[in-house]
């Protein structure tokens, strides 16, 4: 459903007069009452012809209002979601006070990405699930929307261009390696550049910020937000380089051995996309996430008329997952004009993944859903081109490894679908190329980089984290692993 | 980075540049390819093999044929212009060893990246046998190259203009019949020669490698967009190759998905004469 924006703003600030009317202070039943703020967001009808943020970001009065509903828990079970541990009660009622500097400042004491993290952490998973708002009225998404006045306050922040780069301390001499650009990268260059240590990020592609960059969608993480961040690494010193790819441009080891370089992070995400090893998987029309999301993304072919890298088009697209990668290309699918996008996922809803938000808005924009159902093979005509998927149908069995209930295939179930695009989002492993041209660097079974807890490797003076240790994870995770291995580098250069 | 130094024109399509780029030129060994991408906002970005390189002055060398807009702008670029965007080397490197008798086999373009291969091969003790082929005589490049590595030398053009009239099958039919017959064929050049060239010696059960040259973008492994399949597995051109034995490789496969982007491809291209037309007026 969508919302009217002037509507929202209006009953938002006759919330706020009330509030800041009254006589008494607010007791928690007050709190409770006062209605969740939802998210103005530009109607369904009109985003799917463009590519800008879906979510417009709450007003002012709308923060202040959202804040109130804060009851300052003395347990703060908000704070044991944050994989950062940000001092949520202390930034949120600031916000209820209208003031908001002190909100974001409490905010960059433990994180360094707010305006990405407010926009793309799974909230409801993490600071917002235990929130005791949202227990006491049984619905998650009736929790303190702790991640949109994050956004709120940074976004302020940088409009009003009160956002510094943080002090650098004085020149150590000492040199460190990042190796890539991503979430985790960013993290690391930043704290460990803040001591004075001369940073460089290398990154393989042709643009900084990794899968903010190449993967998330502008719609959902604009690419100027991502641009600031890594601004804001160049205004504090840190050298980038681009089109450098460790391992084939220059080994690890040469880094350390022969360049002068201290330390080394290694943040080189999940980048390696998985197939499902069923016929027809290399017919024209059948794309991974990845290459379907970078063509969209870093490669820009929404802007038909000026980008050189194009995705073919579709009438009928199919995406296959049920993961944020598979939201992101399906509601991608939607924008490059394909007339019917389904989403088909071998699971329920329940199960899916991806964050509720993004599930809302992929039907919203019309993104037809198929659960229980799962492609198993691909035909294609004379020229190669898919054109057709055969499916399988599911009811779910017991419960997996991952808690989540099986899916078990009914026999006899199989029927096709007429597709002429198929996207396979069933997810990324770890990118390979450290671990094949660096012998010292241990992995575990799947690839990922094994370090110890304070973000070692096998191989001294090498860190590692975010996806490249954890799989593939969250933005606001490789953050975490990011700063402790920052700290880590810090204490080994002294 | 990145500078052109010297530039020569091969025949009417084809180009030879010397690109400054130090740590690729230090770390690239043959077989090994580069991503080339013009416009850092709105380019492709596209596999070009490494010819040639020099390590102690730091620059590499790419052929390339002017068929598509970024290889018509490069084409276009003079000394001292930089390439924007160049990441490399990547790949797999051949696998040179000796093994006696190595037929190496290249067409039109595909000659570019045999040369360090033949090269190669001859430094490990191969006897190296060449056969070049284009569609005429203005097509033939590094003729001079190859002969100066070749123990023997065979030249065809389709329309015999030069050398032999054939296609470079024929000859590689007859080397497969000789005795001793060849130890290894490589053979670089359009898919459809490298398909052929490996049902040529698939009767004789002459291993041969063939080097793809697919659709990119990341070219590390990211996007598989250069995905093959090679012997009912898939394989990524990018990380997996660029070499793979020809016998396994589901040519007609990667043929589809290489022209996959034809039409957007000759729109862009047409669109990128019709500029370079305009400059020159304007010029």
């Amino acid at each position: 459903m969508d919302l009217d924006y002037d509507q929202i703003s209006k009953e938002a600030q006759e919330a706020l007069d009330a509030v800041l009317g009254r006589e008494e202070p607010l007791k928690p039943r007050d709190r409770m009452a006062i209605p969740a703020q939802p998210m103005p967001a530009q109607p369904s009808g009109v985003r799917v012809g463009n590519m800008d943020e879906v979510a417009l970001g709450y007003t002012e009065a709308q923060a202040r209002v959202e804040a109130m509903r804060c009851l300052q828990c003395k347990n703060a079970p908000c704070i044991d979601g944050c994989p950062v541990r940000i001092d949520i009660p202390a930034f949120v009622i600031a916000c209820a006070d209208g003031d908001f500097q002190k909100a974001i400042d409490i905010i960059k004491a433990n994180s360094l990405l707010p305006a990405i993290c407010g926009r793309v952490c799974p909230q409801e998973v993490q600071c917002q699930i235990d929130c005791t708002v949202g227990r006491a009225l049984k619905d998650v998404e009736k929790s303190v929307s702790i991640g949109r006045l994050e956004r709120y306050v940074a976004d302020l922040e940088r409009a009003q261009g009160k956002a510094h780069a943080p002090a650098v301390k004085a020149e150590t001499g000492k040199k460190v390696a990042v190796i890539g650009s991503g979430p985790a990268s960013i993290t690391v260059a930043a704290d460990v550049r803040r001591e004075g240590h001369a940073v460089t990020v290398f990154e393989a592609f042709h643009k900084p910020g990794g899968v903010m960059m190449y993967g998330i969608p502008e719609f959902r993480l604009p690419k100027d937000i991502v641009q600031g961040e890594i601004d804001t690494l160049r205004e504090m010193g840190v050298e980038i380089q681009t089109n450098f790819v460790v391992g084939r441009t220059r080994r690890l080891q040469d880094l350390l051995e022969k360049d002068g370089y201290d330390a080394v992070f290694v943040g080189t995400g999940a980048g390696l996309p998985k197939f499902m090893s069923i016929p027809g998987e290399n017919l024209v029309g059948v794309y991974s996430a990845n290459e379907y999301l970078t063509r969209v993304n870093l490669m820009r072919a929404f802007d038909k008329e000026n980008a050189d890298t194009p995705v073919l088009p579709s009438r009928r697209t199919a995406v296959l997952g049920g993961g944020n990668v598979a939201m992101d290309a399906a509601r991608c699918a939607v924008r490059m004009g394909a007339a019917e996008v389904h989403l088909v996922y071998r699971r329920t809803e329940k199960e899916m993944p991806a964050r509720i938000e993004e599930i809302a808005h992929a039907k919203e924009e019309g993104v037809i859903f198929h659960t229980l159902e799962n492609g198993i093979s691909f035909r294609g005509g004379d020229d190669g081109r898919v054109h057709t998927m055969e499916c399988l149908r599911y009811e779910l069995g017991e419960p997996d490894d991952s808690g989540r209930r099986r899916p078990v295939p009914i026999k006899g179930s199989e029927f096709l679908m007429d597709v002429d695009c198929v996207i396979v989002a069933i997810g990324n492993d770890s990118n390979p190329l450290i671990k094949q041209t660096t012998p010292a660097i241990e992995t575990n079974r799947w690839g990922n980089i094994l370090v110890d807890d304070t973000g070692k490797t096998t191989m001294d003076a090498v860190y590692a984290g975010g996806d490249i240790v954890l799989g593939a994870a969250t933005v606001i995770l490789a953050m975490g692993e990011g700063r402790r291995a920052a700290a880590s580098i810090n204490a080994l250069l002294g | 980075m990145n500078t052109i130094l010297a530039r020569e024109q091969l025949s009417e399509s084809v180009f030879k540049i010397r690109v400054e780029a130090p740590h690729i030129a230090s770390e690239r060994k043959p077989g090994q390819f580069v991503i080339v991408q013009l416009d850092t906002d709105f380019g492709e970005r596209i596999p070009l093999t490494i010819a040639d390189a020099n390590a102690d002055e730091g620059w590499i060398m790419l052929i390339f044929q002017a068929v598509g807009k970024t290889t018509h702008l490069l084409a276009e670029m003079e000394i001292g212009d930089t390439i924007a965007n160049l990441l490399g080397p990547l790949g797999q490197p051949t696998h040179i060893e000796k093994l006696g008798r190595v037929v190496c086999v290249g067409g039109g373009i595909g000659v570019a990246p045999l040369h360090p291969i033949a090269k190669g091969m001859k430094e490990a003790g191969n006897e190296v046998i060449t056969i070049i082929g284009a569609r005429s005589q203005d097509l033939i490049i590094l003729e001079d190259e190859m002969k100066a590595i070749a123990d023997a030398f065979i030249c065809c053009t389709d329309d015999g203009s030069y050398g032999r009239k054939a296609l470079v099958t024929e000859p590689l039919k007859e080397l497969c019949e000789a005795d001793p017959k060849p130890d290894l064929v490589v053979a670089i050049g359009p898919p459809i020669m490298m398909k052929f060239c490996a049902e040529t010696t698939r009767p004789y059960e002459v291993p041969t490698v063939v080097s793809l040259n697919t659709i990119m973008i990341d070219g590390t492994g990211m996007c598989g967009g250069c995905r093959v399949t090679v012997g009912g597995e898939t394989k990524f051109v990018c990380v997996d190759g660029p070499e793979f034995d020809g016998h396994a490789v589901d040519f007609d496969n990667m043929m589809q998905r290489l022209g996959a982007y034809k039409v957007q491809e000759d729109h862009d291209h047409e669109k990128c004469h019709l500029e370079i037309a305009a400059q020159k007026v304007e010029a």
